[in-house]
């Protein structure tokens, strides 16, 4: 069982501090600040979500800025405090539609209110959103969603698709429209994030989709649901290697490994790939996936570093989007670490480029090249030319790279894992909710080698 | 700093630290005007009013003060404002036992409400007050909400009795609230009550067990296989939190045969499909724990739940990854074999945090094998040129534990080498500290590591680890790298710049060994260098001068074999962890144990650990009448004192010293520290003679330095028994029974310390003495055993629990007696034992 529960901003000040069990001091949520903040120890410069200070056991989560923490004097499973912290700031995130400081602080009664039900003496009860309605009093104020930075997956739907109410995914589950209504709808999203790692000549090295799926309903009278994913999909066959690199399956999902949410039924997926719920309340993962079947990478792109004179190098680097015309990437970042003793670069971009920006860190000596979008089979090139302060006598390529590149891709998934349909049991004819099925992919790691 | 404070935003954005005392005053006046007041609107007042008390008693502003208006302003019907009221008066009422009677009345009429949620939240309130003065009106409602029709006022009752017992224990048993609790276990059909019930009976039991016998039969009760199988069998009721916690229990069950645990296996093994990774992980150590003793069945285990820890490694947050991970880590570290092929899913991302890598890269070098050892060590060394400097330098590392645990590494020698060629500052230092290692498993590849190696200016080198791993090659090769000498000589000249006593203590060692090589080169060196040693202000490093000094003195030849005796390479570096202390983290999976890479009694309280905890630990250390004595090798001795890979190679040296060269030598232990310094400081006027090592003299000396070295009495007369009659199960009952008798804090003599490094030692001298050991463990430094002993003729007996911290020679030994009046004269007889520990040696 947990000790205390604390939510910390950024600078360290209690917005929520609860204490179950009086066995630890009051100043822990100061004690945990100064270590996390002035972290040390065994060359790992950031603090671990879990550490012990004086027989006091800190487990942190960082979510939306915040600091969510529980300290415990006993040997606890340190993944059981995670999934509750984590837990507790979704809940929190339904109830309030945004969670952020400045929500957090609007409503802390609120959240009284909730840590009240979800844990007691230290030990989780109702995690439940659905549940806790019946509990819970206070209506949260609503804070606005313009002015802040967007947070979460929501953040990533603003762009590329006008359709979307851009505010449905941050609305609270307890509050209502305007007009006093409920806006009859359901959200579900497959993000995808894409790690990869190209050799120097190209070749993958390791690649990995790791997917979620995750639905949000705001149906009166839960209602069930009934999720079709690809027919042919199939699941834990790593077909003779490891990996399966090369092994043409044609056009055949395989994941690697799958989980689910405990409201999932499973009875008919074995047979027709169907996943049947009663969705409930809030923000959940229906499904978690995991696949290293080979895939074709969104990007291709190529680096180069060479040396051009005494004291001089240039820098090349090529992009190519791989995927149709109808879809476009956004906030891309492009980022190399440069030689330590590089003095001074100058980039050069290909012509009719809109929306590009060059920069470099002086203090990282890092390259970074953004981008604001990419359309579908595009091709960018920079090239930047690099002043050093010595001569350079190794080999430059160990002393550069490797490249790093991040982006959001909406509307496109990797895996081509689809919901193929989202059936939801009629109540009347006349019922028909809104659906938004949505796909998003997003880069997680995705390297190229010099 | 306050959710909304209006009195501070208006002053001050960002007050430092406001004490809020007029803020206070203030509340408090208008507090008062709102109590009585049942005009419209006045509800909102107070909501508003109490919102600011929490605000303020959020950031730590003292409100108590506020209390009694606070309780005044209650008498609502409005549940918001209930809510906070309880809240308040919970966090409050420990520091205001008198006020808090004042809530006791609304909050013992709210329990008998019409509305279950209102009776629910009242209980809930009045069992957190935590004042005993209060316990009268507590025992009541409690009863009637533990047979309440509504379920969320039995799962608050249930949790109200751990806080009745977490208050006055006596009460909670004598009213005999843990059976209600059974009842309501084996009989609610609410799973959340049922839950409350089993993690109350739990906690309630561990913690009795310390005071009272049948706590364990309730204990072992609860691991019945009727209530493991009655949870098992609802286990889809319950959530996901309580799911952990049935999970737990489980692990602890003794299954009774092999059916019992695959039907456990069979109807657990959908939870291996959960979103949730603290289920996973629950189950997980149920599936772990069951199969030990089956191989085949422990493996196919390994198999299963391999997909289902890297899909929460890979889809969860940071966080859950990380802790996920670590428990993918110590099973790595279990099986390499085992996840030898999956080595790609341990390759470092970009964007990972440093304290995911740093797992990551041990799990890769664990998992190295023929057939991977290539594409592994590849990867490293891309790390290794990564400008993420820590990372680099674990990569380093990485690949030379690789190359140390194989043993094919020709191409990683050269790929260490290729290191050095790099130029960065950071990875030559890593580097050379790895070719050091290298060298002393594989001398055959000093040929070309000296080659490079003696291309390196000792300039470009800082970093004392590096600097002292440069030195000793340099000392240990100087025939093969032709400018030893002279690199050498100019280093002593620096002598004084050499902040590192590290440093300075290996260049005296390697200049003495260069000396032996090539003497007529070294002999001005090694006079500069002895002269600065002596001149050190550092302790160790006059005391390893002043010691070359003299061995040179008495006889050269003799010296040569001590500094410079012929090595044996190394064939296995030990582990850091000893195979116990690995056992021990891997019996309390899913904890903090793990990812702390310790077991729990390293962390935490005692108090803190439950019996099942405790009984756990007296089970897992070896029974010391049960082990046999190895006679341990000579080369295993120079092994396991080199605990860190990276440890000085002098204090190697001087360990394995009497071992090679030193049988001519009559002193006992010169090889430990404190007892050469006693000597030395002792006699400084002796003006560099030969010192005379004579155990006998030694304690002498000890003694009339007063320091703190036990005396030796006469034995007391009280007679021991010669085979005390107790198993380890009844030891443990008997031990969780009494009370401390007496405890004790001593010091043990060097020269038992020096036995200890076999820790089995004691435990065979002890019985010489009538003194049984029933159970020992840990982990140089810090010892534990459990002695036994019982009178002569009669059933009382002796139990000791003796802690032994062979660093600093202290120990602490606690006892407790059947017999208390007696014990004074058996901790004397022990005490006598235990002075004797050593010197029969």
């Amino acid at each position: 069982m947990i000790s205390q529960f604390f939510v910390l901003s950024q600078r360290g000040d209690n917005i929520v501090f609860r204490d179950y069990r009086g066995e630890v001091s009051k100043g822990s949520a100061e004690i945990f600040f100064r270590k996390v903040k002035f972290w040390k120890g065994d060359d790992v410069d950031e603090a671990p979500p879990v550490f012990n200070v004086d027989g006091v056991n800190y487990v942190h989560v960082k979510v939306a800025g915040l600091l969510f923490v529980a300290t415990t004097r006993i040997n606890i499973s340190p993944s059981l405090v995670l999934e509750l912290l984590q837990r507790i700031a979704r809940i929190i995130k339904d109830y309030l539609g945004i969670l952020n400081e400045d929500s957090l602080r609007k409503n802390f009664v609120l959240v009284y209110e909730l840590l009240d039900e979800v844990i007691d003496f230290g030990y989780p009860q109702t995690t439940s959103t659905e549940v806790l309605k019946s509990y819970i009093f206070n209506e949260p104020i609503v804070v606005e969603n313009a002015h802040l930075p967007n947070l979460g997956p929501a953040a990533m739907f603003v762009q590329g698709s006008k359709r979307m109410p851009g505010t449905a995914v941050t609305k609270s589950v307890v509050s209502t429209e305007p007009g006093g209504r409920k806006r009859e709808e359901i959200f579900v999203d497959i993000i995808e994030k894409i790690s990869v790692t190209f050799s120097s000549s190209g070749y993958i090295l390791t690649s990995e989709i790791d997917g979620t799926i995750q639905m949000k309903s705001y149906l009166s009278g839960n209602p069930e649901i009934r999720l079709a994913l690809n027919e042919d999909l199939r699941i834990g066959e790593r077909g003779g290697s490891s990996h399966g690199y090369g092994s043409s399956t044609g056009g055949v999902v395989i994941l690697d490994d799958c989980n689910f949410h405990e409201s999932i039924h499973l009875d008919s997926f074995d047979v027709d790939r169907t996943l049947s719920l009663v969705p409930p309340d809030g923000e959940f993962s229906v499904m978690n996936y995991r696949m290293t079947q080979e895939f074709k990478p969104p990007f291709h792109v190529v680096a180069l570093i060479e040396e051009s004179g005494s004291c001089k190098a240039e820098v090349t680097i090529k992009v190519r989007a791989d995927f149709p015309s109808s879809i476009t990437a956004n906030t891309i970042k492009i980022q190399m670490p440069l030689p330590a003793y590089t003095t001074r670069v100058s980039f050069e971009l290909g012509s009719g480029v809109a929306g590009n920006t060059t920069d470099f860190k002086e203090a990282t000596k890092k390259l970074e090249w953004g981008l604001k979008k990419i359309v579908g089979g595009s091709e960018h090139t920079l090239r930047a030319k690099l002043t050093f302060s010595q001569d350079s006598h190794v080999n430059l390529t160990k002393e550069a790279g490797p490249v790093n590149m991040a982006f959001t891709i909406p509307m496109y998934n990797a895996s081509r894992l689809q919901v193929k349909y989202l059936q939801i049991a009629k109540k009347s004819k006349a019922y028909n909710p809104y659906r938004w099925v949505r796909y998003v992919t997003q880069s997680n790691s995705y390297v190229i080698r010099l | 700093m306050a959710p909304n404070p209006p009195p501070f935003s208006q002053k001050s954005q960002s007050p430092s630290q406001p004490s809020g005392k007029s803020e206070v005053t203030d509340l408090k006046l208008q507090l008062r005007g709102l109590a009585g007041s049942r005009a419209p609107g006045s509800d909102d007042k107070k909501r508003d009013m109490f919102k600011r008390v929490l605000s303020y008693m959020t950031v730590g502003i003292d409100v108590s003060t506020l209390f009694s208006e606070m309780v005044m302003c209650s008498a609502t019907s409005d549940v918001v404002l209930k809510k906070m009221c309880y809240l308040y008066v919970g966090n409050y009422a420990k520091s205001n036992p008198d006020l808090s009677l004042l809530t006791i009345n609304f909050l013992q009429r709210d329990c008998k409400d019409v509305d279950p949620m209102i009776r629910g939240l009242a209980l809930r309130c009045l069992c957190s007050l935590r004042v005993e003065g209060l316990l009268e009106y507590l025992v009541g409602p409690l009863r009637a909400g533990l047979i309440d029709d509504n379920g969320y006022v039995r799962m608050v009752a249930a949790l109200g009795v751990l806080k009745l017992y977490n208050i006055s224990s006596a009460t909670c048993i004598d009213g005999d609230f843990p059976a209600m609790l059974k009842n309501l276990m084996l009989n609610d059909p609410d799973a959340q009550v049922v839950a409350n019930c089993l993690l109350s009976l739990q906690e309630i039991w561990n913690l009795e067990a310390a005071v009272s016998e049948d706590a364990s039969m309730e204990i072992e009760a609860l691991l019945s296989k009727k209530v493991v199988y009655y949870l098992l069998n609802r286990i889809k009721e319950f959530s996901e939190w309580a799911q952990c916690l049935v999970l737990d229990l489980v692990s602890k069950y003794t299954p009774s045969d092999n059916n019992d645990i695959f039907d456990i296996m069979n109807l657990l093994e959908d939870r291996l499909q959960h979103a949730n990774s603290a289920v996973v992980l629950a189950t997980i150590k149920v599936f772990l724990h069951m199969t030990l003793s089956m191989t085949d069945v422990h493996q196919q285990v390994y198999e299963r739940i391999k997909a289902p820890l890297l899909t929460l490694v890979s889809t969860g947050s940071p966080e859950l990854s990380y802790a996920v991970l670590s428990h993918l880590h110590i099973l790595v570290m279990r099986a390499p074999m085992l996840f030898s092929s999956d080595y790609k899913y341990f390759y470092c991302q970009y964007n990972q945090p440093s304290y995911v890598k740093k797992l990551k890269l041990e799990m890769l070098t664990a998992i190295a094998n023929d057939s991977n050892t290539y594409e592994i060590v590849t990867e490293l060394c891309e790390y290794a040129a990564n400008v993420d400097v820590p990372i680099a330098r674990e990569s380093i590392r990485a690949v030379g534990k690789i190359a140390l645990q194989l043993y094919d590494v020709n191409a990683i020698v050269d790929r260490l080498l290729q290191f050095l060629e790099m130029e960065k500052d950071h990875v030559t230092a890593e580097t050379l500290v790895l070719v050091k290692d290298l060298l002393r498993k594989y001398p055959q590849w000093s040929h070309d590591c000296i080659a490079v190696v003696g291309n390196i200016s000792t300039k470009n080198i800082q970093e004392p680890k590096a600097k002292a791993s440069l030195i000793w090659m340099l000392g240990e090769y100087s025939q093969d790298m032709l400018d030893a000498p002279y690199v050498l000589e100019s280093l002593i000249e620096n002598w004084d710049d050499e902040h590192s006593p590290e440093v300075r203590l290996h260049l005296l060692t390697a200049v003495m060994k260069c000396f032996f090589k090539r003497p007529p080169e070294t002999q001005k060196a090694l006079g500069a260098a002895l002269y600065a040693g002596l001149a050190d202000s550092h302790q160790d490093v006059h005391d390893r001068a002043l010691f070359y000094y003299r061995l040179l003195q008495y006889d050269a030849s003799k010296a040569e074999s001590v500094v410079n005796p012929p090595k044996k390479a190394v064939s296995v570096f030990t582990d850091t962890q000893s195979s116990e202390i690995k056992d021990r983290i891997f019996d309390e999976f899913n904890s903090l144990s793990v990812i702390y890479q310790k077991p729990s009694y390293m962390f935490t309280d005692k108090e803190h650990r439950g019996m099942l905890e405790f009984s756990e630990e007296l089970g897992n250390l070896s029974l010391g009448a049960e082990t046999t004595d190895d006679v341990v090798a000579d080369s295993q001795i120079y092994d396991a004192s080199d605990n860190d890979l990276l440890l000085s190679t002098s204090e190697k040296e001087e360990s394995k010293a009497p071992l090679s060269g030193g049988s001519a030598y009559s002193a006992p232990n010169y090889d430990n520290a404190s007892s050469s310094l006693i000597a030395t400081d002792t006699q400084p006027e002796s003006h560099l003679g030969l010192p005379t090592y004579n155990p006998q003299s030694n304690l002498a000396i000890d003694d009339l330095l007063g320091l703190g070295l036990f005396v030796a009495p006469s034995p007391p007369p009280l007679k021991l028994s010669p085979k005390p009659a107790l198993d380890p199960a009844s030891f443990q009952k008997k031990w969780a029974k009494l009370a401390v008798s007496l405890s004790k804090e001593c010091s043990i003599d060097p020269k038992g310390v020096a036995t200890l490094s076999t820790p089995q030692a004691l435990p065979r001298h002890m019985q010489d003495h009538s003194i049984q050991c029933i159970a020992s463990g840990g982990q140089h430094p810090n010892l534990k055993f459990f002695f036994i002993a019982q009178k002569a003729d009669s059933p009382s007996f002796y139990l000791v629990e003796c802690l032994v911290n062979t660093s600093s020679a202290k120990t602490q030994l606690k006892i407790k007696a059947d017999d208390n009046g007696n014990s004074e004269a058996f901790l004397s007889l022990f005490l006598f034992a235990l002075s004797k520990f050593g010197q029969s040696l």
